[in-house]
């Protein structure tokens, strides 16, 4: 009990974070399971939704590291994811006959999913991050685009002698009983699916584990101290490019590895589901959550990859309400006057904690 | 003469994209902020104009200022109720909310007006003595065409400059927007009313997007729902390319940008021709971190 106490309020709040992603993922588990699920409480609908969710999340999370930690606006994002979700599965495809488990193969295509958006994301770290602001902003969306179209030309046939790559033109000529896995423009006709919900609960786990080690570390107190003012850090020896290479390049491999979960969990996959808006869609998720909060990040995906499904009785209408929520969260949460209310309102709550807690005397 | 006609078309896609990112610059210059529904305003004018001559038959000339007046107002109001009330707010939220505005007239059209694409008349064609229409004039005995489009978006786009030069040098509505866009305290100490500045500039780029918007679709026809997007990105990285706040860098940046498109696709792959348009931005950057015509600021210390 003690220690709980003197816990500080950072670890508090990561070890919350953790215990409330496990009750979450205990309380599903037991709702999908066969014993309720006569019941119908999980409709088949959300059941087909936990992968993605869970790749949304972890997408969530490490584009929180890079515009809530790094504090640089990235418009890219799902360029990183595209990259995992094409070279994992590729990968899963291609280990099929050398590693039978399938978790073991989904394990495998994550890491060399991650291993190559960490490529990616050195390759685009070390020029873009010279640039500040806005402009990082229009070259990272440049970036996203450019992978986008790389990808959509890019084909990948395999056959007994092994993996053959070409692109813009497919002049691939495969042995016999080979298969193309990358068509180029029509992407992966097929996928097996290897992603599970237990596997997306692990990602978002390891994900938490790598950002919370890492903000918590001297090497994200130098990252935040970039953020909070570039020219007070640098002139106490922080090394710029070092410390926003480093957490770029981890907010990369986490969304590659994001990639990697979604793109398993799907039958068929384009490169222009990877998109400008994909790349808007999670930056949602991480303004809406707040940034830097780990745990607003997680609800924000979760919710707002629901939302769409369940305003679907509003058919036509759903995404022009899902804009309009939009807007409104933003003016309302940025509104003086409500700030100020809930500002006070929240001194209050504090307040009469603090009241309560002195009458109980309990002391100290 | 490939190589001249891919120049002069390029030029004539540029000069549109030029169009789109000197609405953008002002407001960025101002506003301080990537309005990235911009491209959808795009969209709306080209639908009220599509529905001006195709559906009630009027000229396409009042189809344009009708489709200019209509977005004129839509740019005043969203600035009122989206943006204005977040003039204090991080730059992100206003982003965001730029964003679920971006969304909001996509949809909003797409109820509206069905996803189905229409369209697009071409305006601009010439009656030939035997009934037919010309779409150009054909120069050195047919190996060199120039389509009147081209013409018409060159000559538009350098009047718009010319007109916006002029008017931020030397109206005073264009004094007061240079001066927001410097300090926006220090203007109003000067008794400028910033409101009111802001909301010019949005009322202005509105318009030059439901021109940019008609002279877009009367090039490439097919006008849906998302028709703004596209071009509202690439006129955006024209903005930015050229030196985002300057009226000659966006001219510059939209014309080069939209003759890289057209040769790249020509030349090297019509595939890659959109990644190369954004390499080229991304090393443009490089080198020039404020683009090719912008200020670079010093940082105070």
């Amino acid at each position: 009990m003690k220690t709980l106490k003197n816990m500080s309020k950072t670890s508090k709040t990561n070890f919350a974070t953790y215990g409330m992603v496990i009750v979450v993922f205990a309380v599903l588990q037991l709702l999908g399971s066969d014993l309720i699920q006569r019941g119908g409480v999980l409709s088949p609908t959300l059941k087909g939704q936990l992968v993605p969710i869970c790749a949304y999340v972890v997408m969530a999370l490490s584009l929180n590291l890079t515009v809530g930690v790094l504090g640089e606006l990235s418009l890219g994002h799902a360029g990183f994811m595209s990259v995992g979700a094409f070279s994992g599965t590729v990968a899963a495809t291609a280990l099929q006959n050398v590693i039978p488990s399938p978790g073991a193969r989904l394990l495998a295509a994550v890491v060399i999913g991650a291993v190559f958006a960490t490529v990616a994301g050195i390759l685009i770290g070390i020029p873009v991050l010279r640039l500040g602001g806005d402009y990082l902003a229009i070259v990272t969306l440049a970036f996203g685009q450019i992978i986008k179209s790389l990808i959509e030309n890019l084909y990948v046939g395999m056959d007994v002698n092994g993996l053959h790559f070409d692109f813009l033109e497919n002049k691939i000529a495969l042995a016999q009983g080979g298969k193309m896995i990358v068509n180029g423009p029509m992407g992966i006709p097929s996928i097996q699916k290897l992603s599970s919900f237990t596997a997306g609960f692990l990602l978002i786990m390891a994900a938490l584990f790598v950002i919370f080690n890492l903000t918590n570390s001297r090497s994200g107190r130098a990252i935040m101290a970039l953020r909070d003012n570039r020219i007070a850090a640098e002139s106490v020896g922080i090394n710029v490019t070092k410390y926003k290479l480093m957490a770029f390049v981890t907010s990369a491999a986490l969304a590659g590895a994001a990639g990697t979960l979604f793109a398993l969990g799907q039958n068929t996959l384009v490169a222009s589901k990877f998109d400008f808006n994909t790349s808007i869609l999670v930056l949602v998720f991480v303004v809406l959550g707040g940034l830097g909060r780990m745990w607003g990040s997680i609800i924000a995906a979760a919710a707002l990859t629901i939302l769409p499904e369940a305003l679907r009785q509003f058919a036509d209408y759903r995404m022009l309400t899902y804009a309009i929520m939009l807007i409104l969260v933003m003016l309302c949460t940025n509104n003086p006057t409500l700030k100020s209310f809930f500002s006070s309102l929240a001194a209050k709550v504090k307040g009469s904690a603090k009241k309560g807690k002195a009458k109980g005397g309990e002391g100290k | 003469m490939s190589f001249l006609n891919n120049l002069i078309n390029g030029i004539g896609l540029g000069s549109v994209y030029a169009i789109i990112a000197l609405g953008y610059t002002m407001v960025y210059g101002i506003a301080k902020m990537l309005n990235f529904a911009h491209g959808d305003v795009i969209m709306v004018g080209a639908y009220v104009c599509f529905f001006a001559s195709s559906t009630y038959g009027l000229h396409p000339l009042v189809g344009v200022l009708l489709a200019m007046a209509v977005c004129t107002v839509l740019g005043v109001v969203i600035e009122r109720l989206a943006y204005k009330p977040l003039r204090q707010a991080p730059s992100l939220a206003v982003l965001i909310t730029a964003i679920g505005m971006s969304y909001f007239l996509q949809n909003a059209a797409q109820l509206l007006w069905t996803p189905n694409p229409k369209v697009f008349p071409a305006f601009f064609t010439l009656a030939n003595p035997d009934g037919t229409s010309r779409t150009g004039v054909d120069l050195f005995g047919g190996q060199l065409t120039v389509r009147f489009t081209t013409i018409v978006n060159l000559l538009v786009c350098i009047v718009i400059m010319v007109l916006l030069t002029w008017f931020t040098g030397n109206t005073k509505m264009g004094k007061a927007m240079r001066a927001c866009s410097e300090n926006k305290d220090a203007a109003r100490l000067m008794g400028i009313d910033v409101n009111f500045t802001i909301s010019i500039t949005f009322a202005i780029g509105s318009a030059l997007a439901a021109i940019a918007g008609v002279l877009f679709l009367s090039s490439y026809q097919t006008l849906v729902p998302t028709t703004g997007s596209m071009p509202g990105i690439k006129a955006f990285t024209a903005a930015v390319f050229g030196g985002i706040g300057s009226i000659p860098g966006a001219f510059l940046g939209g014309v080069l940008l939209g003759v890289i498109e057209i040769m790249a696709g020509a030349y090297i792959s019509t595939q890659l021709a959109n990644a190369i348009v954004f390499a080229v931005l991304i090393i443009t950057l490089l080198v020039r971190p404020a683009g090719l015509l912008g200020k670079q600021v010093r940082e105070k210390v």
